[in-house]
């Protein structure tokens, strides 16, 4: 039987470090019982609702060694815990990245940007209303997917990749790091590993529990953007029913070297079709070295859906995802 | 006229109050010994309780009771519409089982999660067309829908009708209701276009900004109730009898009200209320019950869905001739809600067709409960309709405008089924008016003009509700002191409405503003009767009161003056706080004088005697407990005559990018028509809220149940979607005719209900044209629908289902 909303926090026991060092000992120690919390967007809801039930709260925002944006010999590095409006109005990253600007500056509400953080954003959990219900689908340890069926309310999970689940990746800036070829630095007690943007965000096939490659006892502490795709000509679009709160029902992020008009290289993702962000590099291999025109960015369309499955609801996210590709190429 | 008052701005009194946020909603109030109570509400959609086990939850520390079902109804739960205060037969996902009372929140919620409760699973139906299937599961215990005076009953189709009905055609089972005037075969014979379609509607909740919280206790016999409504006396008159108390013995306090829509105005939201006040009894102690967001979604209740068949013919001239309408309404699970028949209503009024013609079938599905919402029928018709003027308009080489301006009603027409006529209708003059405010000629070239894969649409819609009522009561008071004291029990909702109708006995008294006090926020301060804060009806309604209170008032000043200071009553006038004589201002008697005055003689002039013999049994108690307090003014208002509308007319332009489905609203007005306008400031919040509630409608609002096990989807803002501010326009243009309406004091009538339903149809109007007159059906039109029929594409969607993507 699945409860319905309690709106009342229970106990739990909140820890606060001030230092990395304590986080991760407090992060290993703790394990699946620690509950990683920072701007607190995806977390209040859960534990209310008491559909997740951890034992603990470890809060990261006291740490200053995992806020802010510096530059790096490669780039630069943005803390985990800098918050989505900071990142929406850096001037480091809105000269050189303003594509991860961009994708920022359209998460949810100026009130959740306010508060809500990059890791955060990267790291949320998936937002298919049955799993956030607390179903006992396969994401939460049931045999079943209640949006895969012949009645499910699908009209916003994915069109590729399915396997047992439907749900899609909800994160705006995600899309944009893969198209940046960022690098996620992912710490624990025994050290610090680096995990391209790209192989971060795992899908259904691998883990049906975790939409990222974090361990438990790890914690996501910083995300490092290449000069690779600094200045870049880039494109950001995100198709939301509102346009304020609302999760992407497709959205696309791309960078391009142009010379003269023609298209040398590309790296372009979409969100919100998918577990993952989906990197359409069929459609970056098809566009290497054409001309940046209509032509090109109409075959390119229809190119980026080839494979997808839609549901009963979503056969409309066919058509927006070759109109969002169209447009990223058009420019 | 010049007036005082009437037709300024002011500050209401509550505003620095809200402002500063020391103004006090139902969840502020604490009480010495308060405990919390939570809800145990049914996560299945139709089932029986079977047993209750909290053995577990009532031995824990801090628990100190709880209340079923069974406590609230001894002699069983009462077999009829509506939500029940608990119940043991749950017929929708949310509906309160039982409660729990403890010191704090977590105490409660935590005992409720060791409670075990028993259910005997029933059928469950979300679509109103799946339950007149032969073998459809019926919502409620005792069939599919409720018959007036007969109780609940079972509705079945044919399958080939369901299937027919689907498949776009008229439905052909027989209606539970049939009305019509005019001859509809004769009138379509005369159209040389002729429109015939399905439609849908999507319900949507709610979704107050303030939960229904309330607070309870018990003192002195008397129930003191700290809630949130609409309403102030309408509404405690009706709980008093849902909870079963004396109207004397109940003190019902609501200063401020966060947001209400139709469904807070009366006592139908029995859970919120009934829970604590029978708690509080029970364990003797205040009970405070916080409402969460989910459960405002399913105890605040939602409008209806339509499902819909619609034939509409235009003579060659532009003037309908006839409309053909048919709706299967959903009921939700706990019934409710007239919607369909004020849809028909609402194409009459605002269409004057020749001929109309209204089918309708109630049935349940087990979804939250429905009842009025803003605009109830009305304001889902309006979007259905406006496009189909317009595909008229343009086959038939008339100008959108032209067509509204050839069907407008006007002064000296009727309305609706029951042919009734105007108070006044100056329909024409708010087109004029939108139209020149807005550029609607100017604007015509811009018409399909695209840009890339942008297209501009233009829209024009038109909105009405029937905004007056009458036959309540209204009192004012005069201490020695001179101050005006206007007995207020309209309700602060949020429009202001308390304090511009307070205006009206002010300027009959024409008394400064800074020397009124509006008596108002609580029952025991005894406020008069009157009708419940809905249906656009406040300012015509309770002006009417006022007026005539102030009147009664004014009559008795000038009998003081006339017996103390010689003459005839006829020679008696007003000003400057003093009754004196006309033909020599110095022979008079200040406000404070005459007050003074009639408290010493008392009887009637106090309150104590020759009162109207209608007052009703609230406003009498009220009297009777100001009698010889103070110089009284009391009313009771005969019945007006004729209806008295409240009209808007929107025009919009937005730019929609048929790539993406979504679209820019470029630039939008709303003008009411509402006779006399009492507080320039109040008509324009209605018309800009109303504009945003419009959008809403047309563009996104939802209202989303999985049919695999009949939970809601859309509980809260995020899944209900409603608009946004980056989803409205930066600026809302207003405007308003400002003719004074003959039945009314002051000439005034209400609009909050039309001012979302022209911006609707407007919208739903732009859109179509956007897309070459391409008419969907439907309300919402979301981003998918437009970006499918650009595209070409189709979802695997059942037809005309409700509480689904699709209505």
């Amino acid at each position: 039987m699945v409860a319905t909303s309690h709106d009342v926090m229970p106990d739990i026991e909140l820890y606060q470090p001030a230092d990395e060092a304590t986080a991760l000992d407090l992060a290993a120690r703790l394990g699946n019982e620690g509950w990683l919390l920072s701007g607190g967007q995806d977390t209040y809801g859960w534990l209310k609702d008491r559909n997740k039930t951890p034992a603990a709260m470890i809060e990261l925002t006291q740490i200053d060694a995992w806020k802010g944006v510096k530059e790096i010999a490669d780039g630069i590095e943005i803390g985990a815990t800098t918050t989505l409006t900071e990142i929406a109005n850096d001037p480091l990253i809105k000269s050189r990245y303003a594509l991860l600007a961009k994708a920022a500056s359209v998460v949810a509400s100026p009130q959740i940007r306010n508060v809500g953080t990059l890791g955060g954003n990267l790291n949320q959990d998936a937002r298919c209303w049955y799993y956030r219900r607390g179903l006992d689908c396969y994401r939460a340890g049931g045999n079943i997917c209640y949006a895969d069926s012949p009645e499910g309310l699908n009209r916003e999970h994915a069109l590729f990749g399915a396997s047992r689940c439907v749900a899609v990746s909800p994160s705006d800036t995600a899309p944009a790091l893969v198209a940046l070829d960022a690098t996620m630095v992912v710490s624990s007690a025994s050290g610090q590993r680096l995990v391209p943007a790209q192989d971060y965000f795992v899908g259904p096939d691998r883990d049906i529990v975790n939409m990222t490659a974090l361990n438990a006892g790890e914690i996501l502490t910083a995300i490092r953007v290449p000069n690779t795709w600094a200045n870049a000509e880039f494109y950001w679009e995100k198709v939301a029913d509102r346009n304020v709160w609302d999760f992407a029902l497709v959205s696309v992020a791309a960078v391009f070297r142009v010379s003269g008009n023609t298209i040398e290289d590309s790296r372009v993702a979409c969100g919100a079709v998918e577990c993952v962000p989906r990197r359409l590099e069929t459609v970056e291999n098809a566009i290497r070295g054409q001309q940046r025109s209509e032509s090109t960015a109409s075959s390119a369309g229809n190119l980026a859906t080839d494979g997808a499955r839609p549901l009963n609801y979503n056969h409309f996210k066919i058509p927006l995802m070759q109109n969002l590709v169209k447009r990223a190429i058009r420019g | 006229m010049a007036y005082m008052h009437i037709g300024k701005d002011f500050t209401p009194p509550d505003v620095p109050g809200k402002v500063t946020g020391r103004i006090k909603y139902a969840e502020d109030y604490t009480r010495e010994g308060m405990v919390y109570a939570r809800l145990l509400t049914s996560p299945i959609p139709h089932a029986r309780v079977v047993d209750i086990d909290a053995s577990e939850a009532l031995e824990m520390e801090g628990v100190l009771g709880m209340l079923t079902a069974d406590d609230c109804y001894p002699d069983g739960e009462p077999q009829s519409t509506g939500l029940k205060m608990l119940t043991n037969e749950p017929t929708l996902v949310g509906e309160p089982i039982l409660a729990i009372a403890a010191v704090d929140e977590k105490t409660a919620e935590t005992a409720i999660s060791k409670i075990s409760v028993t259910f005997e699973r029933l059928p469950f139906v979300l679509d109103p067309l799946d339950s007149l299937q032969p073998d459809g599961a019926d919502a409620y215990n005792g069939g599919n829908t409720f018959v007036f005076r007969q109780g609940f009953a079972e509705e079945k189709w044919s399958s080939d009708q369901v299937a027919s009905f689907r498949a776009g055609n008229e439905p052909t089972a027989e209606p539970q209701q049939t009305v019509a005037y005019g001859d509809l075969e004769a009138s379509f014979s005369e159209s040389s276009y002729v429109y015939e379609g399905t439609f849908t509607n999507a319900g949507y909740p709610h979704m107050s900004m303030e939960p229904r919280s309330a607070l309870a206790y018990w003192e002195d016999g008397k129930l003191y109730l700290h809630g949130g409504s609409q309403s102030l006396t309408a509404f405690a008159d009706g709980i008093a009898g849902v909870i079963g108390v004396p109207k004397e013995d109940l003190v019902f306090v609501n200063a401020a009200t966060g947001g209400g829509f139709g469904q807070r105005a009366r006592a139908g939201s029995i859970p919120v209320y009934g829970v604590p006040a029978k708690l509080s009894q029970k364990i003797n102690r205040p009970v405070m019950m916080r409402v969460t967001r989910e459960e405002e979604f399913t105890i605040g209740g939602a409008r209806q869905g339509l499902t819909g068949w619609i034939k509409v013919g235009f003579k060659p001239d532009g003037v309908m001739a006839a409309c053909d309408l048919w709706i299967v309404s959903d009921n939700g699970g706990k019934g409710g809600g007239a919607d369909a028949y004020s849809a028909a209503d609402c194409i009459s009024v605002l269409y004057q067709a020749d001929a109309v013609r209204f089918r309708g079938t109630a049935i349940g599905t087990n979804t939250a409960h429905r009842g009025a919402q803003r605009g109830p029928g009305q304001n889902q018709i309006a979007p259905i309709i406006s496009p189909i003027l317009d595909v008229a308009a343009d086959e038939l080489g008339i100008s959108r405008f032209d067509i509204r301006k050839i069907n407008t009603p006007m002064n000296g027409d009727v309305g609706g089924p029951q042919r009734t006529p105007f108070t006044s209708a100056y329909m024409p003059e708010a087109l004029e008016l939108a139209a020149e405010k807005f550029g609607w000629e100017e604007r015509q070239s811009r018409r399909r003009q695209t840009n890339g894969s942008k297209v501009i649409g233009l829209g024009i819609g038109q909105g009405y509700h029937n905004a007056g009522r009458s036959g309540m009561d209204g009192i004012v008071m005069m201490g020695a002191d001179g101050r005006l004291k206007v007995h207020n029990g309209v309700g602060n909702l949020g429009t202001y409405s308390y304090a511009s109708t307070s205006r009206a006995a002010a300027e009959v008294l024409k008394m400064p503003w800074e020397r009124v006090d509006i008596i108002t926020g609580r029952t025991d301060l005894h406020l008069p009767i009157t009708s419940p804060q809905d249906g656009s009806n406040s300012i015509f309604t309770n002006t009417r009161t006022f007026y005539g209170a102030a009147q009664d008032m004014l009559a008795k000043m000038k009998e003081i003056a006339a017996n103390d200071l010689g003459g005839a009553v006829e020679d008696y006038d007003i000003s400057n706080e003093r009754v004196h004589q006309i033909s020599d201002e110095t022979v008079g008697m200040t406000f404070a004088e005459v007050a003074a005055r009639g408290i010493e003689i008392g009887g009637k002039y106090t309150g104590s005697a020759e009162l109207p013999e209608e007052l009703a049994e609230w406003t009498q108690i009220a009297v009777s407990r100001l009698a010889g307090t103070g110089f009284m003014g009391v009313f009771h208002d005969p019945q007006h005559e004729g209806n008295p509308p409240g009209f808007t007319v929107t025009c919009i332009e937005i730019e929609l990018d048929k790539e993406t489905g979504k679209y820019e609203i470029l630039d939008l007005i709303n003008v009411a028509e509402s006779g006399t306008i009492m507080h320039p400031k109040g008509m324009e919040n209605q018309l800009v809220g109303g504009a945003v509630w419009g959008i809403g409608l047309s563009g996104y609002e939802r209202h989303l149940y999985d049919p695999q096990n009949g939970m809601p989807a859309s509980t809260g803002y995020w899944q209900s979607k409603v608009p946004t501010y980056l989803d409205t326009p930066v600026k809302i243009q207003t405007g308003w005719v400002d003719l004074p309406d003959p039945e009314n004091p002051v000439g005034a009538r209400g609009v909050g209900e039309p001012a979302q339903g022209s911006v609707s149809a407007a919208l739903t109007a732009a859109i179509t044209d956007a897309l070459d007159g391409h008419i969907f059906g439907a309300s919402p039109i979301t981003a998918d629908m437009i970006i499918n029929h650009v595209a070409g594409t189709t979802e695997n969607s059942v037809p005309l289902a409700q509480n689904n993507f699709r209505g």
